[in-house]
């Protein structure tokens, strides 16, 4: 084991990495002018509404990562606790760019013509319940359970919430960000034990307000539905993409050579949280579906009644082979979790599987149902992952290579993280 | 020909006793095993001590309490008495998931804990066998095999320069039979 690093080494943002990334926003913006040109305006909306918000779960899951470890106390994870802050830095501009998407969605608007042979203006995004006629009486549309929920749903209070919370957690990122690189300046428990209780602070706030978010943002895609699982069932999901999204980035670190007191302990750690959290994330995807499956009330049923239509059964029934079988069987031995190739396959595999899973949230309630199954996911959603990929590892890596050091070298408990060892 | 069997080398500082299995190392004397009142890191390596096979067995009794109880749950509810309940079909397979889950996890439990009493020979109304009785207090154990190990007075020596506080001549390899 090399004894001795250098922490003053900064990140140089450069090279291959550099490229590939705008090459990948490259085909990103082009796949969504082409999806806009080729009159495939509603999917591309989706699309965009798909990975504007997995974009912005994956930079909060870094802050959520930040403030636990400084709830928690923890030793272990001081010397990657940059890489999670990178990613707090990113959020101001994933939310930004969500925020853009949805406000697009919502008011740039086409026509749509319903069974009776009417047209009626209808937003691209949220069409469930932004649909201005669902509230008007005798419009041919009017529905009561949507115009009855117009008090929450309603245009104005949705942006509003959204930009507050999305607002509140790029503060809060801000802040962490903020007390640590003061910390690097002075010696001294000061700014640990402000980062401390700012953590605290910050995660009462994000477990209560990120399944309204989640409920915003997704589930009012099909605003006759409701599930009080889905705001916890979101969460887990964001958790376990964020960490694999996590680990995979340190382990591209590792490889460029920086991070070399990262020990293969630490990656150890990530892939039991990648493992632990995945079961959880599948115990509460199966919550949310047993009960409804018991219960078989209609409007809840209608949720699951989509997702088994033929043309998404086989993804729906895919979502859960990679997202637990996978990470089940592949994590389960301690070999495989002290093994850097492994643990690089699972966290590329777990990021795959959460896109497939916000695609079944997104897809059967908007789109909808296709011929078949494989015509289902067709070149738009590639594109536009791989768009939003690269303008992920584009901002992250920028903003990695701004921190003067990639360790928080007067961090409290950075010795404990130097030794660390399981 | 001497009578001991054990040569125990008492340390009060776990730094200490690292060391001294350094220098036994070093000196080619093979180490019985080392007894510690707390869990030391990186000792496992040290020695050389196999990883535990607990979480294969944890895995195996995991598996067997999960078939067991999907099958006795399908025997009764498919096979023997199918019932109508809410209109789901007799075999409601997610119905039989969480029952499924809960036994895994009583199987693994139960089952670690037994195999862990068996390998460790730990057993209710047993007496626990222990080489030396402070070593589950103050002191950190090294066990040297005396047979074999000859000149003994060589091993004493070396674990004096250690930094051993005591070094014990033992008769019996435990001390705790009743």
């Amino acid at each position: 084991m090399k004894t001795h690093n250098s922490f003053d080494e900064q990140y140089q943002f450069t090279g291959k990495v550099k490229t590939w990334s705008l090459v990948a926003i490259v085909i990103g913006v082009i796949t969504i002018l082409a999806g806009f040109l080729t009159n495939n305006a509603e999917q591309t909306f989706d699309n965009l509404l798909l990975m504007g918000y997995y974009f912005t779960c994956v930079c909060a899951a870094g802050i959520m990562f930040c403030a636990i470890q400084y709830a928690a106390q923890a030793g272990w994870s001081a010397s990657l606790i940059r890489v999670p802050q990178a990613f707090g830095k990113v959020l101001p501009i994933a939310a930004l760019i969500f925020v853009i998407i949805v406000i697009s969605g919502l008011f740039i608007t086409h026509n749509v013509v319903d069974d009776a042979g009417k047209s009626h203006i209808t937003p691209y995004l949220y069409a469930g319940w932004a649909t201005h006629d669902l509230h008007v009486k005798g419009s041919g549309i009017y529905d009561s359970l949507i115009a009855g929920k117009e008090g929450f749903l309603n245009i104005p209070f949705f942006l509003t919430r959204m930009i507050v919370l999305l607002g509140c957690y790029s503060l809060f990122g801000w802040l962490l960000f903020k007390y640590s690189s003061n910390e690097d300046e002075v010696q001294g428990m000061k700014y640990y034990n402000k980062s401390f209780i700012i953590s605290c602070v910050f995660l009462v706030i994000f477990g209560f307000t990120i399944p309204v978010f989640a409920f915003d943002s997704m589930m009012s895609l099909e605003a006759r539905w409701f599930s009080t699982m889905f705001g916890w069932y979101n969460l887990a999901g964001l958790w376990v993409s964020g960490l694999s999204v996590m680990t995979l980035v340190i382990i591209y670190l590792r490889k460029a050579g920086y991070m070399s007191w990262i020990t293969v302990d630490h990656m150890h750690n990530m892939g039991l949280f990648m493992f632990a959290f995945s079961i959880f994330w599948t115990y509460l995807w199966f919550g949310q579906f047993l009960l409804t499956w018991y219960a078989n009330i209609p409007e809840e049923s209608a949720y699951f009644y989509r997702r088994w239509e033929p043309s998404f059964k086989p993804w729906f029934w895919l979502n859960i082979v990679i997202n637990f079988g996978a990470p089940l069987l592949i994590l389960m031995s301690r070999d495989s979790k002290r093994h850097i190739g492994t643990l690089k396959t699972i966290a590329i595999i777990l990021i795959i599987g959460h896109w497939l899973d916000y695609f079944q949230m997104v897809m059967p309630g908007t789109i909808g149902a296709k011929e078949h199954w494989y015509t289902e996911i067709g070149w738009i959603e590639p594109g536009v992952f791989i768009g939003f990929g690269g303008l992920f590892t584009f901002l992250l890596l920028n903003a990695l290579s701004k921190f003067k050091s990639l360790i928080p070298a007067k961090h409290p408990f950075l010795e404990e993280s130097l030794h660390h060892h399981i | 020909m001497s009578s001991t069997k054990f040569i125990l080398g008492l340390f009060d500082d776990p730094d200490v006793m690292m060391e001294g299995i350094s220098k036994l190392q070093k000196n080619s004397v093979p180490i019985y095993d080392v007894y510690t009142p707390m869990p030391i890191h990186g000792i496992e390596d040290k020695l050389g001590v196999k990883p535990s096979r607990l979480g294969y067995a944890a895995f195996m009794f995991g598996c067997l309490g999960g078939t067991t109880i999907f099958s006795l749950v399908y025997y009764f509810l498919v096979h023997d008495w199918p019932m109508d309940i809410g209109g789901k079909p007799a075999f409601a397979a997610p119905n039989f998931i969480p029952a499924t889950f809960e036994w895994t996890v009583l199987f693994t439990a139960f089952g670690m804990t037994i195999t862990f009493f068996f390998a460790t020979h730990l057993f209710p109304g047993r007496a626990p066998r222990v080489m030396d009785f402070r070593a589950t207090d103050d002191r950190f154990v090294i066990a040297i095999d005396a047979k074999g190990n000859i000149p003994h007075a060589d091993i004493t020596n070396l674990l004096m320069e250690a930094g051993a506080v005591e070094v014990k001549h033992n008769d019996r390899k435990y001390v705790s039979y009743e």
